[in-house]
């Protein structure tokens, strides 16, 4: 990781997610091989923060520019980084086709049930009853449908080879989160198939929460809808 | 239209033979896929769209043989930030489509202009507004000229006028590409794109990729390379938009090409470009043939616009007769060119009809004998 400072807010979980794809680029020591491209959401300014060679996708294209990289750079390790609104709205079809076609890049997606950057709208992945600034009574699921489980979409398609989802609530799950990381990784890494992570992640701010409290929602809100889980590990991994 | 061609060239077919150029008959649309591969492109990312389907086609079996990759993306949104990632990799790579799919791409175009990357994008158009319909068309022009996307961006835009010039602009297309870091657009229509005729492949270029230290390949022994087109601070924001408009006027001053035909005795001369231009060029004939001094000016770049080229062009001239398959895009920057100094009128066909030279022919006399204005069938 570079010396910048985060520009998060304070108690926001981009950070530590950040820390857990850097240690696993680290530990794999594949610094100089991997191109990461950031989303557009909070983490836009992702390359300031990696010290690796980064591209910026348009808001969800994330993953067709990193089917465009692989494919000149085969035996380079490639990854998105993207958020809920980046991924499960705008870019739903270049992440179902990537997974589909079986593309051979990781991607890291952070889920924190709101569009944060833009100011704390409603996400595709906001709670039935969550109130958002799009949304101010809660969510209401009759005019603006169900929250979509990426994990569990994306498992049924074939070219998936590793999808399961985590939550950086408590030390505990980071661990666990840093090891889905590395599982994801080194599946690309051995050539299997599409890989990602969902990363359960907190907005304290647009959720009107103090850092503590956001981590307590997460756990009692966001996990009973959004399961932890590996929902797909093809055999070679 | 839509039809399955059996008798596809094969790998050995080629090899030039002797070492002299290899001579084909072949569609524009297959003419810009073969000199792509041979001006060093062995990435193409696309959707199915009439009437350029044979160009995909044509790559999806000729790329991998050339050890490249064809990939038919969920959609042109998906394509165009294929093309992206790829360019940003430091390949040479080539997309295509026409107007529809160009509208859904010209995001895309906006980021890559923007982040200074190049490629190669090809519309051969098709008749419009909206579905419109599939027969050619020459009504993309404000899109292509003026980028369809956000932003303070332009794209080069070349206009090739027969198959030779699918093929030879897409070797100069690429050149551009690298030489400016900047989307340049092919833009031809579904006639030239479907017609067969010969064209000679100059040899292989041998293209240097190996001097885009601004790719992102990993950072293997230097600092990280970024590529982005966000600048929050504003500042630094108008410092890259000053940095890319000295680029856009360099181009402006290095990129000009035209064709003339005629032009030096010409009262009347007619500008046209792509199929277009052909057509006229029947029509000048037809009209010398009873006497009446006609040119032809062909805008070879659209983007820059020839002007100084055509300013050269009218030391006789009386009147301009801007003929498209528009209800007329080209001839506003005709006007801004002349600049009131001569009346510019118009020709033209829409909806994928094309101009017969009868009906330019009769249009011409009309302004032999004073009448003026604007005329689309
Ligand atoms: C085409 C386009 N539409 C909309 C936007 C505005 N926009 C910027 S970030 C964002 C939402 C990001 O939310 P999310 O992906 O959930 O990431 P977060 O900020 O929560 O980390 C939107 C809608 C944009 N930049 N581009
Ligand atoms: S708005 Fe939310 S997601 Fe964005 S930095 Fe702040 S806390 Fe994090």
């Amino acid at each position: 990781m570079t010396k910048q400072r985060f520009h998060y807010c304070p108690g926001c979980t981009h950070g530590i997610i950040h820390r857990l794809v850097a240690e696993v680029i680290d530990e794999m020591e594949i610094r100089e091989d991997t191109i990461g491209v950031a989303p557009v959401g909070c983490s836009v300014l992702l390359y300031n923060y990696l010290d690796i060679d980064m591209q910026e996708a348009a808001h969800g294209r994330a993953p067709a520019l990193a089917t465009g990289i692989k494919r000149v750079l085969p035996d380079r390790m490639v990854f998105t980084y993207q958020g809920d609104g980046d991924l499960a709205s705008i870019g739903t079809a270049e992440i179902i086709h990537a997974a589909a076609r079986g593309e051979n890049i990781t991607a890291v997606f952070v889920n924190n049930a709101i569009y944060g950057m833009t100011g704390g709208q409603m996400a595709p992945t906001t709670l039935a009853g969550q109130a958002t600034t799009t949304s101010k009574t809660g969510r209401n699921i009759q005019s603006a449908g169900f929250p979509i489980r990426m994990s569990e979409m994306l498992a049924t398609l074939d070219g998936a080879a590793y999808i399961s989802r985590v939550s950086i609530h408590n030390p505990a799950h980071v661990i666990k989160a840093k090891k889905a990381l590395r599982k994801a990784f080194e599946t690309q890494k051995r050539g299997i198939g599409f890989s990602m992570v969902e990363l359960l992640s907190t907005c304290p701010t647009n959720w009107g929460l103090k850092p503590t409290e956001a981590l307590k929602w997460l756990e009692e809100n966001m996990i009973p809808y959004y399961p932890l889980g590996e929902f797909k590990i093809k055999q070679e991994v | 239209m839509c039809h399955v061609r059996l008798d596809v060239p094969r790998s050995g077919d080629y090899c030039e033979k002797g070492g002299s150029p290899l001579r084909m008959m072949m569609k524009g649309n297959e003419a810009i896929g073969e000199a792509a591969v041979r001006a060093g492109c062995r990435y193409f990312f696309g959707y199915p769209i009439t009437p350029q389907n044979e160009l995909p086609e044509y790559l999806s079996y000729r790329l991998p043989e050339a050890g490249g990759v064809y990939l038919q993306a969920e959609s042109e949104i998906a394509a165009i930030n294929m093309v992206f990632g790829a360019a940003g990799a430091g390949a040479r790579v080539l997309t295509s489509s026409s107007g529809p799919g160009i509208s859904l791409k010209q995001e895309g175009i906006s980021f890559l202009s923007g982040a200074e990357l190049p490629c190669v994008i090809v519309n051969i158009m098709r008749g419009g507004p909206g579905l419109g319909g599939i027969q050619p068309g020459q009504a993309d022009y404000f899109q292509a000229t003026r980028g369809g996307g956000h932003g303070d961006y332009r794209t080069i835009v070349l206009a090739p006028g027969s198959v030779q010039e699918m093929a030879d602009f897409t070797y100069w297309a690429f050149e551009l590409a690298d030489k400016y870091r900047n989307p340049v657009l092919i833009l031809g229509d579904g006639v030239l794109g479907q017609m067969m005729e010969p064209v000679v492949f100059p040899p292989e270029a041998k293209a240097d990729q190996t001097n885009k230290l601004w790719a992102t390949t990993g950072c293997r022994g230097r600092q990280p390379n970024i590529i982005k087109s966000l600048y929050l601070n504003p500042e630094e924001l108008e410092e890259q938009n000053k940095k890319l408009q000295e680029k856009f006027e360099l181009i402006m001053q290095e990129v000009n090409r035209a064709e003339k035909y005629q032009v030096e005795d010409a009262e009347i001369i007619l500008i046209a470009y792509g199929i277009s231009a052909r057509v006229s060029l029947a029509a000048i004939d037809a009209a010398r043939e009873e006497g009446i001094k006609v040119g032809l000016f062909r805008p070879i770049t659209l983007w820059p616009f020839p002007e100084k080229i055509l300013l050269e062009s009218l030391s006789k001239a009386k009147k301009l007769l801007v003929v498209e398959m528009s209800a007329g895009q080209m001839i506003e920057d005709v006007r801004l060119a002349v600049c009131g100094r001569l009346p510019v009128h118009f020709y033209g066909r829409t909806g994928g009809m094309l101009p017969s030279a009868k009906e330019i022919l009769s249009k011409i006399k009309t302004l032999g004998g004073g009448a003026s204005g604007r005329s689309i069938r």
